[in-house]
């Protein structure tokens, strides 16, 4: 019954304010949070191309679970991007409720953004039109690898960013990710005012300086990778579907053993 | 015969508009002006009166920057008018419009102060106490450095550039707006006010209020007072989201 009351009449049965836009406004911080430093693992974690394809499989080896287990176990990739996924869909639903919603809020917000020349409400922007983006970028993509988590790999990954056309979605996906992430890590430092210390001012200009050292530091980053992957994609292309075996533990001849068994 | 050198032409596009007169339509006119030392808006909108159209509507008070009247919107920026100097134009091209928050009354007139009371009254503005105090005998002492923080919250003119500034306060025109968020700061600070946390929570506790704030920062960046709204607003959140 107390949620018909709240519902109709806007305070519970007991006359208070619903405690929940507080928490749904703390909600929104924590799930921005979580995804915009798991952005950052995720983006070193691909980026172990650059240093070699045997590096990039053990690292993905890693996460099949190769501390504990001789055989991979994708399952496990599949749970973290599950878990993932969720939080992206959460925290999207929770974002939502910032959007303009009619013709009347876009075109005032838009003008606005335009004729004030503001830096921070100019990035508000960005961010909303990139969030945009990601509801759909980010879910086809966070499917993909949560229904296909046997297929990450040095040559797997790169097959999916060639061969099986996802660089295009891959490099829209980078932009909008890197420039929501690093504007909303910052927003939420200032927004909660977690750095403040007793000059919030030069404190938020700071945090302005490292947020665009960060955007300029994953995208190129990003970008770099994302041309290693297409690089490789490129080469493989006639052995599409073809696993990469790390040069490191493959099995030598009998005899060969002698000299040492491993290169 | 004067030796008075002419100053540059400058032009003035002025936005009118009443929409009491079904005839009117909003229109930018353009005025010029030859500009002459230490010239700001309120001198140039005065003769624009006097000297070119009577007609034009715009408001000022005290022209030193105290009484918030003549907030507009200047090249795009909410400025105070009378603080507003033509030298700072260095093209001599500057386009007024009236703050686009607040109730269009004629031009560049506005009406601030039916917000700022409807604001005043939705965060019931005032010393909430129980206490009998006996006016004859000496006040409660206040710590210094909270009596400090108190007034310079007090600082606010109620001139409406933060409210224009403020992306969310256009978009959403019930969201309380920084002045509103600075004044429950200013009362949540003051000793003298016994309202608690979860008082404040059932004035400000929503998305019209502290939790619809996007953190667009544009008041800090355009309030004339330099009021700490950015510090502020992120203590009242931090405060009423531990609301039980």
């Amino acid at each position: 019954m107390s949620n018909i009351i709240e519902g109709y009449l806007g305070v519970t049965p007991d006359t208070r304010k619903s405690r929940l836009p507080a928490r749904l406004d703390w909600w929104q911080s924590a799930t921005g949070l979580f995804l915009g430093l798991f952005m950052w693992g995720h983006m070193f974690f691909v980026s172990t191309i650059l240093i070699s394809k045997d590096f990039m499989y053990q690292v993905t080896r890693f996460f099949e679970g190769s501390f504990i287990f001789d055989e991979p176990k994708p399952i496990l990739v599949s749970m973290i991007v599950f878990i993932v996924f969720a939080i992206f869909i959460v925290h999207a639903a929770l974002a939502l409720r910032k959007f303009p919603t009619n013709y009347r809020q876009y075109k005032i917000m838009k003008t606005h953004t335009v004729v004030l020349n503001h830096d921070d409400t100019k990035l508000w922007f960005v961010q909303a039109y990139t969030g945009f983006a990601m509801f759909f970028l980010g879910s086809i993509h966070l499917y993909t690898v949560m229904t296909q988590a046997d297929k990450i790999g040095p040559y797997a990954s790169a097959d999916r960013v060639v061969s099986d056309w996802m660089w295009p979605l891959y490099i829209l996906l980078l932009l909008a990710v890197e420039l929501h992430g690093s504007i909303g890590l910052y927003r939420l430092a200032v927004k909660w005012g977690w750095f403040d210390g007793k000059n919030p001012k030069a404190a938020r200009k700071r945090l302005k300086k490292i947020k665009w050292a960060v955007t300029v530091f994953f995208l190129t980053l990003g970008f770099v990778t994302l041309a290693a992957y297409i690089k490789i994609g490129i080469e493989h292309k006639d052995n599409y579907g073809e696993r990469y075996h790390p040069s490191k533990i493959v099995k030598m001849p009998s005899c060969c053993l002698h000299q040492g068994g491993v290169v | 015969m004067s030796n008075i050198t002419k100053g540059r032409e400058l032009t003035f596009s002025i936005l009118k508009y009443n929409p009491r007169d079904p005839e009117s339509r909003p229109r930018f006119v353009e005025f010029k002006m030859y500009e002459t030392t230490g010239m700001t808006l309120f001198i140039v909108l005065s003769k624009i009166r006097e000297e070119m159209d009577a007609d034009l509507s715009f408001d000022f008070v005290c022209r030193a920057g105290i009484c918030g009247s003549c907030g507009m919107l200047v090249n795009g920026k909410p400025l105070l008018a009378c603080r507003t100097l033509t030298a700072d134009y260095p093209d001599g091209n500057i386009q007024i419009m009236p703050m686009p928050a607040f109730e269009l009354i004629k031009d560049l007139s506005v009406n601030t102060g039916k917000w700022m009371d409807a604001m005043s009254m939705r965060v019931e503005s005032w010393i909430h106490t129980n206490e009998v105090h006996d006016i004859s005998a000496l006040e409660d002492k206040v710590d210094p450095d909270i009596a400090d923080e108190t007034f310079e919250l007090d600082r606010c003119i109620e001139c409406g550039l933060c409210i224009t500034s403020c992306g969310t306060a256009l978009m959403r025109p019930d969201f309380i707006g920084p002045a509103g968020l600075n004044r429950v700061a200013r009362f949540q600070i003051d000793p003298h006010d016994n309202r608690t946390n979860e008082d404040f929570y059932e004035l400000v506790g929503d998305d019209d209020g502290i939790f619809g704030c996007m953190t667009l920062l544009a008041c800090e960046d355009h309030c004339p007072k330099h009021l700490p709204l950015q510090q502020k607003i992120a203590y009242m959140r931090r405060k009423l989201v531990s609301v039980k």
